[in-house]
């Protein structure tokens, strides 16, 4: 495979984002987070509904608990008349990939992008085994809590970091979340405090895990000209990649992340420092290991929300993550930022989005 | 800035049968190596990779491309999961076609699929609930409707029920072989939903199709035989609302519209060589060609009816065996945008129109609400 950048022909930026608050349960329907975000990406445009050129959402039917979940979530958005708009069954950060793909052609000019997720109806730990390989590993009930332990417990017998480190990740992600308005899970506490509860999945604690969380994310591209027209502060995406690794755990090595690597020299991570960086850390270990994969300096600000540690609204986590760089960049915290996803287990999938305030 | 030419350069496709012996890696991974071996290209030459399929409850397997990447030759790579539905097969094809289209990846490979023998598809098409009515219980009124409006007679179902059937017999990918199909062997098969007979709807199948798309250079390089994709478009609309006209959507109409401008079609009937719709139910086939333009409205059924689709009529619609035929739901759209392809390509053996230059690939899905067309072409720049 030849190596090289993929390359965005058609400068691409975010011009407006919104996320809801992250709820342990929304008792509403999943279309109403949606129009709420909706209409709020709207409203900070300008744009009349009707002129979006192609809308594109992720979310996922297993989540309901029900097959074509994501047809009743159209009404959230609005298609009459009719609407030019697709759908994946994957976190809306992926919705975004395909929404940029699209902008490239170079005949429409807005993309509107949602994720949208309720974990609370079901129970996560025995839903998301089902994400695993359904002959080998699916019947083994082996969810993605007890993977990320053995990923944890890899870590830390190969002396890439402890559980002090862990504990750091959390104690930060949870103070920072405190000034979060939208975070589920918000406290000061201290790394010893958090060392003295006991283990969940040794060697996790409790707090290691994220929340289950309901919410959704909507964000609006645009291209070029149009993008300076809708917004004041456009913020550009100068790449976006993503790459797999193989779903065989034991084939891994999981203190590293090669796919996020890859992604990285994709999109052109290191041709500038990075201010600000937003991972999708669903277990706090996950920050160390994408740390390294991305060899992020010591200068770049983590998290600063508080990351999915203190919000995981499945399906929406990725593309909050792209929400909240694009929104300190506008506001003029950084120049220039970075946006990680990731599906599956032990960060089986990642998928990086570079964003700066400069038009590329 | 404009997209960039994309053609389909190898194509691949499974036998419809039940797939008992194979796992659903083994399912994908069969169109995959066929597709890539009918390209002349390894998996080392493929960029980015895109599958689609209907609900992960089909077959009970959630998010399904972290467990096929590795048959898919995907890791290392971008993986992007399409699902809209019936529709999604098209979807899926026309999504990989943007990647290509863009600018970002050069030679992209995308797969659509389903195991139907691996879970109960009408469960699952009610929406997970069961007893519910399926797909054939939500069509059967709106199918009532257009024969009330077109004043159609009720064996321009059973026609299209015969003719799928016997094209099926000429494509040896086709689930039915019924060899002795007739109109009286559908009129008397069990009444479903009426006027839907057992003939008259499409099997539970199980399969995989896939297609391997390049940009120029990529043609060129290869030195295969390209489909070019002249045109693809999708609309979506609510799945009920007062007023709304089930039998004649409004976005299948808007689709037809924004393909055929695209494509620089203005005679679609005239201009279009061939079609594969996606026709699960034999009334389907009037009234999209109705409901895409491709014959005025009440008219759709005379074409039926006076053998204008056949395979040796002047506009020949699902030369395949259709849906009718094969329903692996989440390859039946990607199967009829691959069909059109072969067409273009002159490579649909017994089931080859003769001389087709341009084919229509199209898919359905949900209420009825989404669709997804494209148009392959032999020529990049078609004189049309």
């Amino acid at each position: 495979m030849v190596s090289r950048a993929t390359t965005l022909r058609e400068p691409v930026a975010v011009v407006a984002a919104a996320q809801t608050k992250s709820h342990r349960r929304f008792e509403d329907a999943e279309p109403q987070l949606i129009m709420e975000v909706v209409n709020q990406v709207i409203e900070q445009s300008g744009l009349d509904r009707h002129d979006i050129g192609f809308t594109i959402a992720g979310s996922c039917d297993y989540l309901s608990g029900m097959p074509f979940a994501f047809v009743s979530n159209i009404d959230g958005v609005g298609a009459w008349p009719p609407v030019y708009e697709s759908h994946v069954e994957m976190d809306g950060a992926f919705a975004l990939f395909e929404g940029v793909v699209r902008l490239q052609l170079g005949d429409i000019d807005t993309v509107l992008v949602i994720g949208s997720g309720k974990s609370s109806p079901g129970t996560p730990r025995n839903v998301f085994p089902l994400q695993t390989d359904p002959y080998t590993m699916a019947p083994l009930g082996l969810d993605p809590i007890s993977l990320a332990g053995l990923q944890a417990d890899a870590m830390v017998r190969a002396g890439t970091a402890t559980e002090r480190d862990f504990a750091e990740v959390v104690s930060r992600s949870r103070r920072d979340a405190m000034s979060n308005p939208f975070a589920q899970v918000a406290k000061d506490i201290s790394v010893d405090d958090l060392l003295a509860e006991p283990y969940h999945t040794t060697p996790l604690r409790q707090h290691d895990l994220p929340p289950i969380s309901d919410g959704a994310c909507a964000v609006l591209l645009a291209r070029g000209a149009t993008a300076e027209q809708l917004s004041d502060n456009p913020v550009w995406i100068t790449g976006i990649d993503n790459r797999i690794e193989t779903h065989h755990f034991g084939h891994c090595d999981l203190t590293t992340s090669p796919s996020t690597s890859l992604a990285a020299e994709k999109v052109g991570l290191h041709d500038g420092p990075i201010d600000v960086a937003e991972l999708c850390v669903r277990y706090s270990p996950e920050e160390i290991v994408l740390r390294q994969a991305m060899g992020l300096a010591d200068g770049t600000t983590i998290n600063p929300s508080g990351g999915p540690l203190a919000a995981h609204p499945v399906m929406a986590t990725g593309l909050i993550r792209i929400a909240e760089v694009a929104t300190r960049l506008a506001n003029g915290e950084g120049r220039r930022g970075v946006a990680h996803a990731a599906s599956g287990a032990c960060l089986q999938q990642n998928q990086l989005c570079v964003l700066d305030r400069e038009r590329p | 800035m404009s997209a960039l030419p994309c053609a389909v350069i190898g194509t691949g496709q499974t036998k419809y049968k039940r797939r008992r012996e194979l796992t659903l890696d083994g399912l994908v991974r069969e169109a995959a190596l066929r597709a890539l071996d009918d390209a002349g290209l390894e998996f080392t030459d493929i960029d980015a990779v895109v599958i689609g399929k209907a609900p992960d409850a089909l077959e009970g397997v959630m998010m399904p491309e972290l467990s096929l990447c590795d048959a898919l030759g995907a890791v290392g790579k971008p993986i992007h999961r399409v699902h809209t539905a019936g529709s999604v097969g098209a979807s899926t094809a026309i999504t990989a076609t943007t990647l290509v289209e863009s600018g970002m990846y050069d030679t992209v490979l995308t797969v659509g699929y389903e195991k139907q023998s691996e879970g109960n598809a009408t469960w699952a098409l009610s929406g997970g609930k069961s007893g519910g009515q399926g797909a054939g219980g939500t069509f059967a009124p709106w199918i009532r409707e257009y024969i009330a409006r077109s004043k159609a007679p009720e064996h321009i179902g059973w026609l299209v029920a015969v003719k799928d059937r016997q094209n099926a017999l000429l494509n040896p990918y086709a689930h039915l072989h019924i060899e002795d199909i007739s109109i009286e062997k559908v009129r008397e098969s069990p009444m479903l939903w009426d006027p839907l007979h057992f003939l008259e709807s499409c099997p539970s199948s199980d399969g995989a199709a896939a297609m391997v798309l390049t940009n120029e250079a990529g043609v060129k390089r290869t030195g295969k035989t390209p489909a070019w994709v002249l045109a693809h478009a999708k609309r979506t609309e609510f799945s009920m609302f007062p007023g709304r006209d089930t039998t004649r959507p409004q976005a299948g109409v808007e689709c037809a519209e924004a393909l055929y401008k695209k494509a620089g079609i203005t005679n679609p009937r005239e201009q279009i060589d061939c079609a594969e719709l996606y026709v699960p139910f034999s009334w389907y086939e009037p009234m999209w060609l109705e409901g895409h333009l491709l014959a005025e409205e009440g008219e759709g059924w005379k074409l039926t009816d006076a053998g204008d689709t056949a395979l040796d009529g002047s506009f020949p619609v699902n030369m395949s065996g259709g849906v009718l035929s094969s329903n692996p739901i989440g390859a039946s759209g990607m199967i009829r945008c691959l069909e059109a392809a072969d067409q273009v390509r002159g490579a649909c053996g017994e089931h080859q129109v003769e001389g087709a230059k341009l084919a229509l690939g199209h898919a359905y899905g949900g209420a009825a609400q989404y669709f997804a067309m494209w148009i392959a072409s032999a020529e990049l720049n078609p004189e049309l």
